[in-house]
């Protein structure tokens, strides 16, 4: 798996060893109620060589690219391309985490048509 | 003279001889003209390898030696002691870089070997025309400059005065003690700073060996190692302490309240004042920045209640001049201001202190007697949140550096707040806990185990105001949970940072920093209490972040590298310095702006300008010799027929 890692790494521009698991991107992320694994455990699963795990987790998806997290990293981090590189991960094997015809019709009339665009950018091959 | 130089190689263990042949170097250089004699050891600086150097000298009537193995800044002294105990003159003697130059940064074997073939011809040649030397011997006065007043330079002060010797103390602010004075109990044995340090404090203030020049700073230094001439700068206190007896008066009747820097702004002091109760010696100053009759020329109330007639205002500063032997330089630190972190409220919220500002809440003689009360409204606080790593650790945003202590006077905090509120909640927020010293593991185990300090490892990402309460949003990264956490006060550990104005005292002593403004130590392990610049010599805080024992073992550390000085009847220069060709010399002084030391001037000989040596400055940098347009410069035993036959050497073919 250290190729997958290696990749991640690459596509993100992100060294993951310089993370010292302080878990301050974790307390500053207006998403994290949501996420099912913290933004610090996606790093340190990668650190630990078990990328298959962050790709599963829903935190990548929910991650709202905010910078929160990467305006507050004390070790210069980019948390927010990690998750870009996660999701493209993903997204490079066809598998789309928004399913575009289980969209309901009244969300679909609700939702501006800007926030569907971007979420069929973010969230599907 | 016909010379005959000896050429000996070092393995190094396998550090040279992995990479260069050292059989073929012996043989090749064994042929070399002037060469009488050339063989290889495993390790030449050994006993062994030391002795076979002496032998040789004698056996084969040496006059010259070249020790081929590592940099000369770690051996040459050595081989020169070699030399000169077999009775030939050291600077006969010159090392061979085959390691650092050679063998440990190249990888091709053939290649490394001729290079190392190279190099010692190139030094046999200079051998050939190095000429005998003897040292400068230089005068030393043996008496010793401390900068700071703290207690590192305390402890080195009275260390160096209690060997005998002359100390001059000078102390930026009107008392000494520094910060250890406003601390309230130091981890991890829990005595009262205060009462440690003020003895020492006394101590200073009585000492017939130490003149304390407080409310001072340092001008000017020039001079060198043994001979420095410092300038000291006795700032306007506009009050006469050979008159004033600290009754106290003019303090207690002026009207103009400021921020007191002791009590770190959470209580107020008058303009005129003694920074605290027990400060060395006690005597007020006047505050010109906020005097009211500096301010608006009207007043002078202190002036008018003083029966001793203390008070003057038009006293100006004063300065004196002192000859010393040898500097300390121990200038301590300041806390990285809360301003400094956004995420935190940048100082907007009162109740986000600092750890000095806690020290102050938990002191019995601090602005709540030692009650602990939250400044904005003198509330007893439920539940406090000590933070670590604030500023520290943070390569990103702030300092890169670990901090040191913040780990140790938290739990410190925590376990003091305990104390004094039974039912009180301290939570510590943590990345790493670092707990090094003696006693330090155990004392934080007693603040968990025993005071029930709850440690979260996890960086605080957010703190903000509601309601009365501070906010503090975090993760529980043990836990893998998100934090929201409600509390009455807050306690930054913030970085410590060397002290403001510590750039521009460097530059006067010509001494270097590190990247954080931290002075840098001559070797980080062999030489740590020495800074590059000859009988300069650093202590505490000034150096890097440290708490009371190491600064104290490092200040006592400083006193005996000066005593050791001290203990020497002169002090000897190294021989190879600049010297002047006057017959070729325009006096044109271009030497004189380039040289770094001040050791270069211009004198009339014979109606002619001639451009002289001060050879006790000169370090033999070279920078004049370069910059002569008229090659009247020349070094000792690196002139320019020896640079020119060296350069000619490498060049050869083979």
């Amino acid at each position: 798996m250290a190729e997958l890692v290696d990749k991640i790494s690459e596509l993100s521009g992100q060294n993951l060893d310089a993370c010292y698991q302080c878990g301050k991107c974790s307390g500053g992320c207006p998403s994290v109620a949501q996420m099912d694994m913290l933004p610090n455990q996606v790093i340190r699963l990668l650190q630990i060589g078990l990328p298959e795990l962050a790709l599963q987790c829903n935190t990548i998806w929910i991650c709202a690219s905010c910078y929160m997290c990467t305006v507050r990293c004390p070790r210069g981090i980019d948390l927010s391309k990690i998750m870009e590189a996660l999701r493209q991960v993903n997204l490079r094997e066809n598998l789309d985490y928004m399913k575009i015809k289980e969209i309901k019709e009244e969300d679909i009339f609700i939702l501006p048509q800007i926030a569907l665009v971007a979420n069929f950018r973010k969230q599907t091959a | 003279m016909k010379q005959r130089i000896g050429v000996f190689v070092c393995h190094c263990g396998i550090n040279i001889a992995s990479t260069v042949q050292i059989e073929r170097v012996v043989e090749a250089i064994k042929e070399y003209p002037g060469v009488v004699h050339a063989e290889d050891y495993e390790y030449m600086c050994s006993d062994p390898g030391q002795g076979m150097i002496r032998a040789r000298i004698k056996e084969k009537n040496l006059t010259g030696v070249v020790v081929a193995a590592c940099s000369p800044t770690l051996h040459e002294l050595t081989f020169r002691n070699v030399t000169a105990l077999s009775g030939l003159n050291p600077y006969r003697c010159e090392m061979a870089n085959i390691r650092e130059h050679c063998s440990w940064i190249h990888k091709d074997v053939d290649k490394a070997t001729k290079k190392a073939i190279k190099i010692i011809k190139t030094i046999v040649e200079k051998v050939k025309l190095n000429e005998e030397l003897t040292p400068l011997s230089v005068p030393i006065t043996k008496r010793a400059l401390v900068i700071g007043g703290g207690i590192a330079g305390i402890q080195s002060a009275l260390d160096i005065a209690n060997a005998g010797y002359q100390v001059i103390l000078v102390e930026k602010s009107s008392s000494i003690g520094g910060h250890m004075a406003q601390l309230s109990e130091t981890f991890p044995t829990l005595d009262c700073s205060q009462c440690i340090l003020t003895p020492k404090m006394v101590e200073v203030a009585q000492h017939k060996n130490i003149k304390l020049y407080n409310y001072a700073e340092i001008d000017d230094v020039s001079g060198y190692v043994g001979n420095f001439k410092v300038k000291i700068r006795l700032k306007a206190s506009y009050v006469d302490w050979s008159k004033c007896v600290g009754c106290g008066l003019c303090i207690e009747k002026c009207p103009t309240k400021v921020a007191s820097e002791f009590e770190q702004g959470l209580a107020p002091r008058k303009a005129i004042y003694v920074p605290f109760p027990q400060a060395v010696p006690n005597k007020p100053v006047i505050d010109r920045e906020h005097c009211r009759y500096f301010k608006t020329g009207k007043c002078r109330v202190c002036e008018k209640v003083c029966d001793l007639d203390a008070i003057k205002f038009d006293e100006e500063d004063d300065f004196v001049e002192e000859e010393v032997g040898a500097i300390v330089v121990a200038t301590g630190y300041e806390v990285y201001g809360v301003q400094n972190i956004g995420e935190y409220g940048a100082g907007r919220y009162k109740d986000v202190v600092d750890g000095l500002q806690f020290e102050r809440l938990l002191s019995a003689s601090g602005p709540t007697n030692g009650e602990i009360r939250r400044p904005s409204d003198g509330q007893i606080p439920r539940r406090v949140a000590f933070v670590s790593c604030v500023g520290s650790r943070d390569p990103e945003l702030h300092k890169p550096y670990c901090s040191k202590v913040c780990c140790m006077y938290l739990a410190k905090h925590a376990m003091l707040y305990k104390h004094r509120v039974p039912d009180g909640q301290p939570i510590i927020f943590y990345i790493d806990i670092r707990s090094d010293g003696k006693g330090y593991e155990e004392f934080v185990q007693r603040a968990q185990e025993e005071d029930h300090v709850t440690y979260i490892r996890g960086k605080v990402s957010k703190i903000y105001e509601d309601n009365g309460e501070l906010v503090l949003l975090s993760a529980d990264t043990l836990a893998g949970m998100p934090i929201e956490l409600r509390c009455d006060l807050v306690v930054l550990g913030m970085a410590i940072c060397p002290s403001s104005g510590v750039d521009e005292l460097t530059k006067k002593l010509k001494i270097q920093t590190d990247a954080n403004g931290f002075l840098t130590e001559a070797h980080p392990k062999l030489r740590p209490v020495e800074s590059l610049t000859p009988g300069i010599f650093i202590a505490g805080c000034a150096h890097a972040p440290k708490d009371i024992p190491d600064t104290v073992a490092q200040a006592s550390a400083a006193s005996s590298k000066v005593l050791e000085m001290f203990g020497q009847k002169e002090l000897s220069h190294d021989p190879m310095v600049a010297w002047v060709d006057e017959d070729l010399c325009s006096g044109c002084g271009v030497c004189i702006s380039l040289c770094p030391y001040d050791a270069r001037e211009l004198e009339i000989k014979e109606g002619k300008r001639i451009a002289t040596v001060k050879e006790i400055l000169c370090e033999g940098c070279g920078s004049c010799i370069a910059g002569c347009p008229a090659g009247a410069c020349q070094q000792r035993n690196l002139d320019d027929k020896q640079v020119i036959r060296m350069v000619e050497t490498v060049l050869s073919r083979g």
